[in-house]
């Protein structure tokens, strides 16, 4: 069964008194605890992929099923509350609460799904190295050791599936490797799924299963010319 | 985390603007709360003062002036009133008592009254400190709490009054009297007299012949509520050349109804004052919102609902908005405290920062509403925030 199943998704948006297209995607796949990377140059469209199946935007057309639920379906509320409960979201700039400790990034992670557990934060930043850092900022903490914050955050509830948008975009080769390592075997831990979408070469070619976006979205040709 | 935890952390974030938008409630509230407490306060002072009389018979003139002036000492006098008027009005069955004040001196700026004993018989609260009733015979004074105080003096202390209402050094009487006594604290005008004999006042060196046949104003106890009105009719007739201020209570409530416009204004004062307070709440938290745009989306991208971002700055305004009302009710009870002392050395009521009054749950609950109503604005902001937008990298 598909963890994620996406057909004939369509998205486009205003641009002055016409429709620009930025996502058409006749079908894509997603198993149940598979590892996949979209490998996507900048205009492809990634992002706003990522978001629709987030469930933060919506389609124009099409469907998007997340373990046999149509996300477009529900409700705001009903789809705030399913990607609380069944997502976990990795940022290319990590986007941690600035004024927030790393536990309480992970606390504040859990607390929208209803269910904080304290002692689950205190062993996934533990898992992800960081049982010293707990209390401190985000400021006073490396780019690696925030983006460590970011993947134990994302993986706080539990999800189903994971979604990182250019994870290792803003580290090193060194960090970023070890933090997408970290990423995938968390992700294979915790039995979710992942979908990463990235345009380093060095990144797509630890995935056994790789997406070109060019290919997958008829509309990117679009939104790089525009 | 729990959202109030959310929220304090929110604050305190921001606690520089949190705070100065808190202060600027805080002045607000405490205006609203000082100006209703005080004027209720002082209206009830004056209104219902239990001074043990029910009427005073004064020289034909304003009713207001004579109780102002033999009840409360403000004003001048309106006049004198014949002895044989006082022994008249005091042998009328009807009358409990009748009691005889004579004004026209003062010691540094304290009036002295003349009167008889009985006047402390039927003051309501009237009770001595120290010492013992002055000697109608002898030249003894007993001093009011408060004047004692101000003045220093003590039992065994000589003083020489000043002729007039108003301190002149020039104008000191050869006449010397002994404090005898010192009343205790009544939270009343007495506290503000030195007392001394009529006969004292009467024959007082420099007073006109005729004073010795004259006293100032004559305070009336009545048997019954209905001998007032007769007595009222009877003396306030066209013709007459007294005046029966009756009752008391009604006369001062007159002088409020008067100044009532000042109330208005107040209110009116205070209402804009909390307006401005409440638009100060909304521009803070609105522009605290706009460097908080990024939080906001990833609240959401973490499974927030605009409803809980929207009641999250609601929250943040009541809660404000509460700082603020609690710190202008500690202000408001410094105010009163600070009116209080004034009032006590002008009239010799005095009021109380912490009495329990309407105010104290009208203010929060009113600005408890005006505080959710000016996170309205900032609220929307938040709940119709764009998520995509606020999560994509800034440059």
């Amino acid at each position: 069964m598909s963890l994620l199943r996406i057909t004939n998704l369509k998205k486009s948006y205003a641009a002055g008194s016409e429709a620009r297209q930025v996502i058409d995607i006749p079908e894509f796949n997603l198993g149940s605890e598979e590892q996949v990377a979209l490998a996507g140059s900048s205009g492809s469209g990634k992002t706003t992929l990522l978001n629709l199946i987030a469930g933060i935007i919506l389609p124009d057309s099409g469907t998007i099923e997340i373990n046999g639920r149509e996300i477009s379906s529900l409700s705001e509320l009903a789809r705030d509350r399913f990607r609380a409960e069944n997502m976990g979201y990795v940022f290319q700039t990590f986007n941690l609460l600035q004024g927030y400790s790393a536990l309480e990034n992970v606390l504040l992670g859990m607390r929208f799904a209803g269910k904080t557990d304290r002692g689950r934060a205190l062993e996934l930043l533990a898992r992800v190295g960081l049982k010293e850092r707990l209390h401190d900022l985000p400021r006073q903490l490396s780019v690696g050791q925030q983006q460590r914050v970011a993947i134990a955050r994302a993986v706080a509830n539990r999800p189903k599936l994971v979604l990182a948008d250019e994870p290792t975009g803003n580290l090193d080769a060194g960090t970023g490797g070890r933090a997408l390592e970290l990423i995938r075997s968390i992700c294979a831990e915790e039995r979710a799924g992942l979908l990463l979408v990235s345009h380093d070469p060095a990144v797509l070619g630890r995935f056994s299963r790789q997406v070109a976006l060019g290919t997958l979205n008829r509309a990117s040709g679009q939104v790089a010319a525009a | 985390m729990t959202l109030l935890q959310i929220i304090i952390r929110n604050l305190r974030q921001n606690a520089f603007s949190s705070a100065l938008t808190a202060f600027s409630v805080a002045l607000a509230a405490a205006l609203a709360l000082t100006a209703w407490s005080v004027r209720d306060q002082t209206r009830s002072a004056f209104i219902n003062l239990d001074s043990g009389y029910d009427a005073v018979l004064g020289a034909r003139g304003s009713k207001l002036q004579l109780v102002l002036n033999s009840i409360f000492h403000l004003e001048e006098p309106v006049g004198n009133v014949r002895v044989t008027d006082w022994e008249e009005l005091a042998q009328n069955p009807q009358v409990a008592a009748a009691v005889p004040l004579a004004f026209g001196d003062n010691f540094r700026g304290f009036r002295i009254v003349g009167t008889t004993t009985n006047y402390f018989q039927h003051s309501a609260g009237l009770k001595m400190a120290a010492g013992r009733m002055f000697d109608p015979e002898a030249r003894e004074v007993v001093v009011g709490h408060f004047a004692a105080k101000k003045l220093g003096l003590q039992i065994g202390d000589e003083i020489h009054p000043y002729h007039g209402l108003t301190f002149q050094e020039e104008h000191q009487h050869d006449e010397d009297y002994i404090v005898v006594g010192i009343l205790a604290a009544s939270n009343s005008p007495a506290d503000r007299v030195l007392w001394i004999s009529l006969a004292g006042v009467q024959h007082m060196g420099g007073h006109s012949a005729e004073s010795a046949g004259e006293v100032s104003a004559v305070l009336v106890k009545l048997r019954s509520a209905s001998a007032g009105f007769l007595l009222d009719q009877q003396y306030n007739r066209k013709e007459s050349r007294l005046t029966f201020a009756y009752p008391t209570g009604r006369i001062m409530a007159q002088l409020f109804e008067r100044i009532n416009w000042f109330d208005r204004v107040l209110t009116a004062f205070a209402v804009i004052v909390s307006i401005v307070a409440a638009s100060g709440i909304s521009a803070s938290l609105y522009n605290a919102l706009a460097s908080r745009q990024r939080e906001i989306a990833i609240f959401r991208a973490l499974g927030a609902h605009r409803s809980t971002l929207l009641g999250m700055v609601l929250l943040e305004s009541m809660a404000i908005t509460m700082i603020g009302v609690v710190t202008g009710w500690l202000l408001s009870v410094l105010l009163i405290e600070m009116i209080s002392g004034i009032l006590s050395a002008t009239v010799g009521l005095t009021l109380d920062g912490f009495s329990l009054h309407p105010a104290l749950w009208i203010i929060p609950a009113a600005y408890g509403l005006m505080g959710a109503l000016a996170g309205l604005v900032p609220g929307w902001r938040a709940y119709s925030s764009e998520v995509a937008r606020g999560l994509s990298p800034q440059s």
